[in-house]
């Protein structure tokens, strides 16, 4: 099967399309077809994912690498050319992108939207951009299938979104392309100054750790990326975007965006920034470290202060991000480990719990929480899923949100402990706000209202289309929650390919930078 | 001259060479005979079966004697009038590939102008196209005022060529005035041009002071700079940058692009504005290439203001042909990016036609929708509010649209990112690194205006309810405008994704 594995991952990428003309042609016969045709295209990048993740320890790899293939598109006179591949870095969010992608997809099989099929098919598009994004080995095709994903979200918030959806999608599109443009410009500076003519990964990394670029050009092209990629992952204080557009956006379009799309930046930042430009990611270390302090505990009070619940879900996913940040910028192998599992975890759980959100205004009528209370009795199901998700995005054991956190803390109190206070001081917020919205929706005192439509028995539990996809999730979290070496060992494997400088005297040197911040 | 030296010139006048242009001169000569011999009725089937016959073929049988390198021959010929590069095959084919386009919507206007008479307009269409295609062959100044004036003239006709529509009469007018403004200019540069490099007292002046090559060698010869040379070209430059609307010369566009019947405003907003470039890629690295770098400042000044203007001016317009104008300047703003770039690197021309080629395919698919709305007051007072509910009525054409602007603004997996991506890494290697930011912040606010084009397309507004559409009424679409749309749009996705068959010929 070893000469089939690359082709698997092109499959992956081309399955959503293939799915995408299918449903061109089969819309006409009924919705058994449909779905089918559907599902299909997002079960085979799903199972696609998995079989690869699992053959990928014992996979043949080059420079961490596996299953690499490499297609002329046209611009070889550039060094651009499709290079697929799955580092020990990638393969977990791969398996990300199709297992949330899978649950996303079971989810809006069974929406009652109008134009369902058009929905599906921008959904799929949606699904062969994030596949393509973490296999790609060549830095355009990584910008550029991240923009394939994050465009259908537009039209799918525009046309199925909730309340504010027009405002919400072109502020999303306009700030998101702010920067994605940073960082293109970023990506371009990277690949100018580098003098090797050629976008690819592997070989840049390479180039790179022998011929380091001036620390001016660094610390320049750094900047540029992180905040190119900072907007794309909410951090503080360029966030403003994803709380109105998650609490706008439909639910699947939601789960992937949150749960894998708005990874892309971190990933970008883990697999170039810090690799290719370690002198640069040390030099702005300091000003990561307070903006991603900023994330926790700030973003953390505005969620403690949120009454409508997909926004509190909203800030919370933006507040987690912040973790992600801090594993980066403390430069060792179980900070950095950390960070991608951290990213990972939080993306199946905060899929989970857009997905919950949603099943709970179905029930409810409503966001505002104040206005839910005693569903427990009714949904108990529904309540032993949202309680199990809350608990992960707390950071509970059990789930793999915890190994995630863990290592970040750990790494910051060997990188610098005062850091560690109001980290932590960020996973007693997440439990105040995730443990009351529990109380209030499921526990509170209904209101009037809500008590009549629970009388009329109108309000049922989760159904199995819905549970599915929740079974998917809480699976994945689980496994990876009880087991993290499954995924720990490949992603230690692949930071250590990454050529990642991990070194003391450049540690010490971002120490300084921290005590000194008006230096900079 | 003696009688031996001109029968010298004469052998190099190899007419074959010149058979695309000529072979369109003809059809189009065809065009007016046809209409003298068959009544009115059979000639309005007739004629347009012609020019889209003639200009399929020709397409046909330019671009494959372009794979086919065998049947170009490369070079100077007529005595130095003409030069051909690859590259201007390539654009030869560009242009009739758009007037075969522009035929195409000329088609659907015409079904509901049907006073309007109808050879003339696919005459003047295919003369101009030959012109274009001789424009950017020319290698000396005289052959190139005329064909430019060609072009230009019959830009003037076809304007304002819907005389039952006020508003073609007065965009007719207004170019035809500016117009009239920026040919002397350009006449005065070329004067002053030929003055200076004749002038036998001068070092290295040259017998044939219109001919690119002998200004260049000039241009060597005297590298201290002759300042009024620099003033010939600046205007020069001014000339060209009317046609290609470049800040200031952009005045006219939105009111011409509004007046004017949707297929020429498609033809000005492409084939012309292509030409303009190409031409100025020829200047500036032809004759005026020892000037080039005194020119960078100038050219990178106006293509920071050409963007800043047609991006923010763009902002707020509602109407869809204006917009297309205002919005074509900021593409002009970042092909001059591209011109800038080519300065220094060489392979920045090929971003450049790159671009143009994505260009003309992104907008002919929005083009292509326009018309097909269009309604019978005009295209003139066509506005987004006119898009609603689009996606109801015509899902395959929202969809169409939707993929000629997302191309228009960049966005990947179409070709429009691809032609950006090129002119920025371009730029960046250029070391335009000012410039590129004002690029960068033109393309953010682009996204405002072309996303709200499909906003209005796609999401249902607050005060229509789900039954009620916007002014489009449902109606079939003819499976010919399904296919020819859908292959723009396909076109649109597969460039975006493998340029192989373009870039070979570009890089």
């Amino acid at each position: 099967m070893t000469v089939l594995d690359p082709h698997l991952i092109q499959l992956a990428i081309l399955s959503p399309v293939i799915a995408i003309a299918l449903l061109f042609i089969v819309r006409r016969f009924g919705r058994e077809v449909t779905s089918c045709v559907a599902f299909l295209g997002f079960a085979v990048p799903a199972g696609i994912a998995v079989y690869l993740a699992i053959l990928f320890p014992s996979a043949e790899k080059l420079d961490g690498y596996a299953y690499l293939s490499d297609y002329a598109t046209g611009l070889e006179h550039l060094g651009i050319s499709l290079k697929l591949g799955l580092n020990g870095i990638s393969v977990g969010l791969f398996l990300l992108a199709g297992i949330v992608g899978l649950a996303a997809g079971i989810y809006a099989l069974q929406a009652d939207a109008d134009k369902r099929e058009s929905y599906w098919m921008l959904l799929l598009v949606m699904q062969a951009g994030l596949m393509g994004t973490f296999a790609s080995v060549d830095i355009f095709f990584f910008y550029f299938f991240h923009e394939l994903a994050l465009i259908p979200t537009f039209i799918m918030i525009g046309v199925w979104g909730g309340a504010g959806r027009r405002s919400a999608a072109m502020e999303m599109t306009i700030y998101l392309t702010l920067g994605a443009m940073l960082s293109l410009l970023g990506i371009i500076a990277l690949y100018m100054q580098s003098d090797l003519a050629s976008f690819s990964m592997i070989e840049l990394r390479g180039y790179l750790a022998s011929k380091p670029l001036s620390i001016i050009a660094q610390n320049n092209i750094f900047g540029l990326l992180l905040f190119g990629f900072g907007i794309l992952v909410s951090l503080f204080p360029f966030h403003t975007w994803a709380p109105r557009v998650y609490a706008a956006a439909p639910t699947s379009a939601a789960m992937l965006h949150a749960g894998v799309l708005k990874k892309f930046g971190l990933y970008g930042l883990i697999q170039l920034g810090a690799p290719l430009l370690p002198a640069g990611a040390v030099a702005w270390s300091s000003w990561v470290v307070w903006l991603a302090l900023g994330n926790i505990v700030i973003i953390g009070f505005v969620a403690i202060a949120q009454r409508d619940l997909k926004q509190m879900i909203g800030y919370s996913s933006v507040m987690h991000m912040g973790y992600c940040f801090l594993g980066i910028v403390c430069f060792s192998m179980i900070g950095v480990g950390g960070a991608v599992l951290l990213m990972i975890a939080h993306g199946l759980s905060v899929a989970l719990l857009f997905l919950l959100a949603t099943c709970v205004y179905k029930r409810t009528g409503t966001y505002d929480m104040f206005e839910m209370g005693g569903l427990c009795k009714k949904a108990p199901v529904l309540a032993a899923f949202f309680i199990a998700a809350t608990m992960a995005n707390i950071g509970l054991p059990g789930f793999a949100n915890f190994w995630g956190e863990l290592s970040v803390f750990v790494a910051l109190w060997e990188y610098e402990p005062w850091v560690l206070f109001p980290a932590a001081l960020g996973v007693v917020i997440s439990a105040i706000y995730g443990l009351r919205a529990v109380a209030r929706i499921f526990f509170a005192q209904p209101t009037e209202a809500l008590g009549a439509s629970f009388e009329s028995g109108s309000v049922t539990d989760l159904s199995w289309p819905e549970r599915l996809p929740c079974i998917v999730l809480i699976a994945a979290l689980l496994l990876a929650g009880l087991f993290p070496s499954l995924l720990s060992d490949s992603i230690e494997e692949g930071i250590e390919s990454a050529h990642y400088t991990l070194s003391h005297q450049e540690l010490s040197t971002a120490q300084v930078a921290l005590s000194q911040p008006d230096s900079l | 001259m003696t009688l031996e030296a001109y029968k010298n010139l004469a052998d190099s006048n190899n007419w074959l060479l010149l058979w695309p242009e000529i072979a369109l001169g003809i059809t189009a000569l065809l065009l007016l005979a046809v209409e003298w011999v068959l009544p009115r009725e059979r000639c309005k089937q007739v004629v347009p079966a012609i020019a889209l016959a003639a200009q399929g073929l020709l397409l046909a049988f330019v671009a494959f004697s372009l794979f086919c390198s065998d049947f170009t021959h490369l070079g100077v010929s007529f005595a130095g009038l003409i030069k051909q590069t690859q590259l201007t095959n390539l654009m030869r084919c560009f242009f009739l590939l758009s007037s075969f386009f522009v035929t195409y919507l000329a088609l659907i206007y015409f079904k509901r102008e049907k006073d309007t008479p109808q050879t003339e307009f696919y005459h003047l269409l295919l003369v101009v196209t030959a012109s274009m295609m001789l424009f950017v062959q020319s290698n000396q100044f005289v052959l190139f005022f005329v064909a430019l004036e060609l072009v230009t003239v019959g830009f003037y006709v076809l304007v304002s060529y819907s005389r039952n529509h006020v508003s073609s009469l007065e965009a007719g007018l207004k170019y035809l005035i500016l117009g009239a403004l920026s040919s002397p200019m350009l006449l005065f540069g070329i004067v002053l041009v030929y003055g200076i490099a004749g002038n036998p007292n001068l070092i290295g002046h040259a017998s044939d002071p219109l001919n690119f090559q002998q200004i260049e060698h000039f241009l060597l010869a005297d590298p201290t700079g002759n300042p009024y040379m620099l003033l010939a070209v600046v205007l020069i430059f001014c000339g060209i940058a009317f046609k290609i609307g470049a800040v200031p010369f952009q005045i006219w566009i939105p009111d011409v692009y509004q007046g004017a019947a949707t297929p020429v405003t498609a033809f000005l907003a492409v084939a012309s504005k292509a030409a303009g470039f190409m031409v100025l890629i020829n200047l500036l690295r032809g004759p005026f290439a020892p000037l080039s770098e005194t020119l960078l400042p100038f050219i990178s000044a106006i293509a920071a203001v050409t963007i800043l203007f047609g991006n923010i001016t763009a902002l707020t317009q509602r109407n869809t042909k204006r917009l297309m104008g205002l919005s074509g300047i900021a593409h002009a703003g970042y092909l001059l990016l591209g011109v800038a770039a080519s300065i220094k690197v060489e392979w920045a021309v090929g971003a450049v036609v790159f671009y143009l080629f994505s260009y003309l395919l992104g907008s002919f698919a929005v083009f292509g929708v326009m018309s097909l709305l269009g309604s019978e007051e005009g295209d003139a007072w066509q506005t987004l509010d006119d898009y609603e509910n689009l996606r109801t009525t015509h899902p395959f054409l929202a969809t169409v649209l939707t993929l000629g602007l997302g191309s228009l603004a960049g966005i990947p997996p179409l070709v429009g990112f691809v032609g950006k991506f090129l002119l920025f890494v371009a730029a960046f290697q250029a070391k335009l690194y000012g410039l590129l930011a004002v690029a960068i912040i033109g393309v953010v606010i682009s996204i405002y205006y072309y996303f709200g084009w499909i906003r209005s397309a796609y999401f249902r507004s607050w005060d229509l309810t789900s039954e009620e559409g916007g002014s489009i009424a449902k109606q079939k679409l003819a499976s010919i405008h399904c296919f020819v749309l859908g292959l723009v749009a396909l076109a649109v996705i597969v460039f975006g994704v493998y340029q192989a068959s373009l870039s070979n010929y570009l890089f």
